[in-house]
């Protein structure tokens, strides 16, 4: 438990994490949620969801992240973000062309509204979230790799 | 208008700081606050999403790079040939200022712009996709191809990085040893 509570940063700023990697987490998900009503949209809230993991990371150290979201993970839903995004493009064929918003208009203003884009959002949120997080990932662990070597 | 001259010059003397200064960090912290200072002049000139944008970009890579360069100090060479890199620098200066100068005159007026495309998706927007947000309805139906490259741009860039920054390098098949 000693040893756990070594890595990482000081008392202040786990606890400061604890309490805001919730709601930065949950904000991200709005933000994403509501790209097509108000500004915002899915590159936004997958940086915002990536930032939660980051800070994660920063404050408990690498392991403690890795444990909420393991790497090959993030590879994995960058993959699965990207071939979402290309599903429901093609799904566009089912009323004639390539990339149709296919589902019904719906009123203005209303979450479920706009057809296809809340789910293009997610896609784009989902990939890009997962894949900044794995580049983090990636400058993180060549520098540990690094000190190590000195 | 002056609240954007403000921001403007704000900019331009952060970037100064973030060029010029010999500490790393200052440097890059510098460079936080011109990308600040960017996303409030999307913010004046009424394009929330872009602001956000600039925003969270600026503040994942302010961390990342401050991640990078916390214990390293690169050399900074700034001997050698000063006299003819300073006259080459002052003689592009004064031509692109005076290339500027020439080019402005033709833009068209501030807010005025001389394509009309943009008119038609205001106008046709809400009623041929439902998003209240004209951004998106861009972005992601009358131009979603573009996405689509974006999308394949970043899965590309994830894919660069991961690569040249796994752990261990293959196997070098011959020799059997670890090709680092």
């Amino acid at each position: 438990m000693n040893n756990e509570k070594d890595k990482g940063m000081s008392l202040i700023v786990k606890t400061v994490t604890r309490l805001t990697a919730g709601p930065i987490f949950l904000y991200g998900i709005y933000i994403l949620s509501h790209g097509h009503v108000s500004p915002g949209g899915g590159f936004v809230g997958g940086v915002i969801i990536a930032l939660a993991f980051i800070q994660l990371m920063l404050a408990y150290g690498k392991e403690s992240a890795f444990k909420k979201l393991p790497r090959a993970a993030a590879s994995f839903i960058e993959n699965l973000g990207a071939l979402m995004f290309l599903a429901l493009a093609g799904l566009g064929f089912t009323g004639g062309y390539f990339l149709l918003n296919f589902i019904g208009k719906g009123e203005p203003f209303r979450l479920f509204s706009a057809g296809i884009m809340p789910l293009y959002n997610i896609a784009i949120g989902v990939k890009v979230g997962a894949g900044l997080f794995a580049i983090f990932i990636a400058l993180i662990l060549l520098r540990i790799n690094r000190e190590d070597d000195r | 208008m002056l609240d954007l001259y403000i921001l403007l010059i704000f900019i331009i003397v952060a970037a100064a700081i973030a060029v010029e200064t010999k500490d790393l960090l200052s440097s890059v912290i510098a460079l936080g606050a011109t990308g600040l200072g960017l996303s409030l002049t999307f913010l004046v000139l009424k394009a929330p999403d872009v602001a956000i944008t600039q925003l969270i970009v600026e503040i994942l890579s302010l961390i990342i790079l401050i991640r990078a360069t916390m214990k390293e100090d690169l050399p900074f060479s700034t001997s050698g040939r000063w006299l003819v890199n300073t006259v080459i620098t002052v003689c592009f200066i004064f031509v692109f200022i005076f290339t500027a100068v020439k080019c402005f005159k033709e833009l068209p007026q501030f807010g005025y712009p001389t394509i009309k495309t943009s008119s038609a998706y205001l106008k046709e927007g809400l009623k041929d996709t439902g998003a209240t947000n004209l951004v998106s309805a861009v972005i992601l139906d009358f131009r979603a191809y573009d996405t689509l490259g974006e999308a394949a741009v970043l899965f590309t860039a994830v894919i660069g990085v991961l690569t040249i920054l796994r752990r261990k390098g293959r196997k070098n098949e011959e020799t059997g040893l670890d090709n680092e």
